[in-house]
């Protein structure tokens, strides 16, 4: 029991992280219909960022721990944004008009390109990380087994939760949420409406960026170490989060990654840690065959 | 042309009368505005480098490494521009610029094919042809012959498929394994080989194959990840992250090409024994394969089932309001090119002797791919001649290990945004009324949009 409740406890402090990378891919798939695949290495990118400005900021003499965090979420937030845009501009916009496929190619090449070039410029080695945030609440004890909530799990999950909370408002109230959601139904007929249908994909890429260097600042803090490596297969789990909450739909897309965190988590602890990917790219598989549209998300009707 | 032209720069933008001269401020202006993007792109992950030291992580300085990017950028920028503006004075962008400066490969590829052929042929008595070249050349025939295969799934059925190595893996690892515990010689296990990566085609295409392309090409990408985790972990069948070592080489009707024996090449025409004989040998055998896979793919597009495949490609929703059973069609191809990578992969094992599952990485995926989409989807000769340049490219450049792969990304942006039929992009239709006429690929739009 014990056991099981510290296994649900590190299950949805995982599951916080790929929901975060998995809102970017489902608002991104929602508005344009494409699979950012680069979006992964954004989220290594975000790490990589955080961990420069963190080193940058305590060299600058900030000890003082939240301010530095919170100074790195905001720079690193910023700076992720900018990349994330950058690959719409040169990868995706120009494909806007191709053939449905193109924009998937360009994206791997991205991936390729972001991958390579954090290799070049950081080195291939993996960067450890001194825990910042150290200290926990021990919640139950049984027969030597301390059932512990760290502070940093406490800081992941109330962080997602509240950048949740703040991104569904921005969706559902704002004029630009309102002109992404025109954009999701029917890009041609917002154009026409007067909303600048680039901008506003532009914009959908850089809140997602956003979310993702989150994302990668809460991966630094939780593991320790970062290398360019990293993106592929959180990408990968986080687009299957975003598959299993049905793309398109926000809650979805951290319930979809909650469960991927919880059914990593549970099936490392319990069945084998070589084939934790095995299962998160079995639910893949699984879910699409049998249920498309996803746990919270809309079914398609195909227009013919 | 038209697409050009509608996508007016931000430097027209913000002066439209200027469209008929040069308008430098406009130009200078955007410029600068794309520099101090990778200027901000640059700051933290260019010119801060993060090394280790004793007590943890330090910071690097390399300020100017920025400053170059921002001047690069800057100055590449404006040189875009200017082309651009002189080019839409001139009536055309630079895409359909390009596009244009360009046609003549697709015209000189009808000649090119046998040309190429005749030229694979005599390679190995070419008194250049050493050692290294026959290597590098029996590496390129074999991603030829990789790229024809995968060429049948993305190329003629139009399916994306991330996970072709899987495949591949399947067909090496399904040859070693038989032919290191049954004894068994090439000739016996290849065929073997190629009906298990088929089987396992349908086994993993059965499933997913009604799935819309992009969610098909995440899931066939997650299959190549099992498949290669499988063969991590699987130690008591695969021997794990150590591989299979001492996998038989093949022999030519018994013979073998060993320096010593009774029964070797060497001995049996009298020759002195030399290894280049051997990859020569090798070379001959993939030269083979690859035209086998070739030569099968153009029969079967002049069959139903490949004509079935094309009009897949090209609207699904028609293909099935007239009779076509989708999920039949597009198991053929994924099953005929999953045989072809199994077959592909029987002869990688067999030519290097050693396999781990560090061979059948994604990005032997995202490579060959790479090579179907460069070549032009569905051009055979393209396909040849985009992984020679490629794979050839790739070992020139061998010294520089990551940026090499930096620039084969870039490339695979730039060739898709300048020219997304990929280098080759005229298609001559299978069937056609009366007179074949080649159909240029920039005009031809696809079904599912």
């Amino acid at each position: 029991m014990e056991y099981f409740l510290q296994q649900l406890i590190n299950g949805v402090t995982l599951g916080s992280i790929y929901g975060l990378i998995a809102i970017g891919y489902t608002m991104v798939y929602g508005i344009i219909g494409m699979i950012n695949f680069a979006h992964g290495d954004i989220f290594m990118v975000g790490a990589f960022i955080s961990l420069i400005v963190f080193l940058a900021i305590i060299g600058l003499g900030i000890t003082w721990i939240p301010l530095t965090l919170l100074l790195v979420l905001v720079i690193a937030m910023a700076l992720t944004s900018i990349w994330g845009w950058t690959v719409e501009r040169l990868a995706y916009r120009p494909l806007r008009e191709s053939f449905r496929l193109a924009p998937l190619i360009t994206a791997i090449g991205m991936s390729i390109v972001l991958q390579n070039f954090v290799q070049i410029a950081q080195g291939a080695r993996v960067k450890p990380l001194q825990p910042i945030i150290t200290g926990g609440y021990a919640l139950m004890e049984r027969d030597g087994f301390v059932v512990i909530l760290s502070n940093i799990q406490i800081l992941i999950v109330t962080t997602t939760v509240v950048l949740m909370a703040l991104f569904s408002l921005i969706i559902s109230k704002t004029s630009l949420g309102r002109a992404q959601r025109a954009c999701e139904q029917d890009r041609l007929m917002a154009s026409l409406l007067g909303v600048n249908v680039d901008r506003t994909i532009s914009l959908t890429f850089v809140m997602g960026a956003a979310l993702a260097a989150v994302a990668g600042l809460m991966y630094l803090l939780y593991y320790g170490v970062i290398d360019f490596y990293i993106g592929f297969i959180a990408g990968i789990k986080a687009f299957t989060a975003a598959v299993l909450g049905g793309i398109g739909s926000l809650p979805g897309a951290m319930l979809g990654g909650l469960i991927i965190g919880l059914i990593e988590t549970f099936w490392s602890a319990y069945f084998s840690v070589e084939y934790k990917d095995v299962a998160a790219f079995s639910i893949l598989a699984i879910v699409l065959i049998f249920l498309p549209s996803g746990l919270l998300g809309r079914p398609e009707v195909e227009k013919v | 042309m038209a697409k050009a032209k509608a996508k007016p720069t931000r430097a027209q933008q913000t002066s439209p009368a200027a469209s008929s001269k040069f308008d430098l401020v406009g130009g200078l202006r955007d410029a600068a505005i794309a520099a101090l993007i990778a200027f901000l792109l640059a700051i933290p992950l260019l010119s801060e480098r993060t090394v280790q030291e004793a007590g943890g992580l330090v910071l690097e300085n390399r300020w100017w490494l920025a400053f170059t990017a921002a001047v690069l950028v800057f100055a590449g920028r404006l040189a875009l521009n200017l082309f651009e503006q002189s080019r839409r004075n001139a009536g055309d962008g630079l895409r359909a610029a390009i596009s244009r400066n360009t046609a003549w490969l697709g015209d000189t590829s009808r000649f090119l094919a046998p040309g190429l052929l005749v030229f694979a042929v005599i390679l190995p008595i070419f008194p250049f042809s050493d050692r290294y070249i026959m290597d590098l050349s029996v590496l390129v025939l074999t991603y030829v012959m990789l790229g024809w295969g995968l060429n049948i799934v993305v190329g003629l059925a139009g399916l994306l498929d991330l996970g072709y190595v899987a495949f591949y893996a399947v067909g090496a690892y399904a040859y070693a394994i038989i032919a290191v515990h049954y004894d068994l010689s090439f000739w016996v296990c290849m065929p073997i080989a190629g009906v298990m990566a088929a089987m396992w085609g349908i086994i993993l295409g059965f499933p997913v194959l009604r799935l819309r392309g992009d969610y098909l090409a995440i899931v066939t990408l997650a299959f190549g990840e099992i498949i290669r985790i499988v063969l991590l972990n699987w130690t008591d069948l695969t021997n794990g992250p150590n591989g299979i070592s001492g996998i038989p080489r093949p022999t030519l009707f018994g013979l073998e090409f060993k320096p010593f024996g009774e029964n070797t090449f060497a001995n049996f025409f009298g020759l002195d024994y030399s290894p280049l004989q051997r990859i020569v040998f090798l070379y001959y055998v993939i030269l083979a394969l690859a035209l086998l896979t070739c030569a099968v793919t153009i029969r079967l597009r002049r069959l139903p089932i490949g004509r079935a495949w094309e009009a897949l490609r090209e609207d699904e929703i028609a293909c099935r309001s007239l009779g076509i059973n989708t999920t039949n069609t597009k198991l053929t191809a994924f099953a005929i090119g999953a045989m072809f990578g199994g077959i592909a992969g029987s002869f990688f094992a067999t030519r290097q002797g050693f396999i781990s599952p560090e061979s059948f990485t994604f990005i032997e995926s995202a490579i060959i791919l790479a090579i179907v989409v460069l070549g032009g989807l569905g051009s055979q000769v393209g396909v040849a001649i985009a992984a020679v340049v490629l794979i050839g490219g790739f070992e020139l450049f061998r010294e520089l290990e990551n940026y090499r792969m930096l620039i084969f990304g870039l490339a695979m942006v730039l060739i898709m945004v300048w020219r997304p039929r990929g280098l080759i992009a005229t298609r001559m239709p299978s069937v056609f009324l009366k007179d074949a006429k080649t159909i240029g690929a920039d005009l031809v739009g696809e079904g599912h949009r």
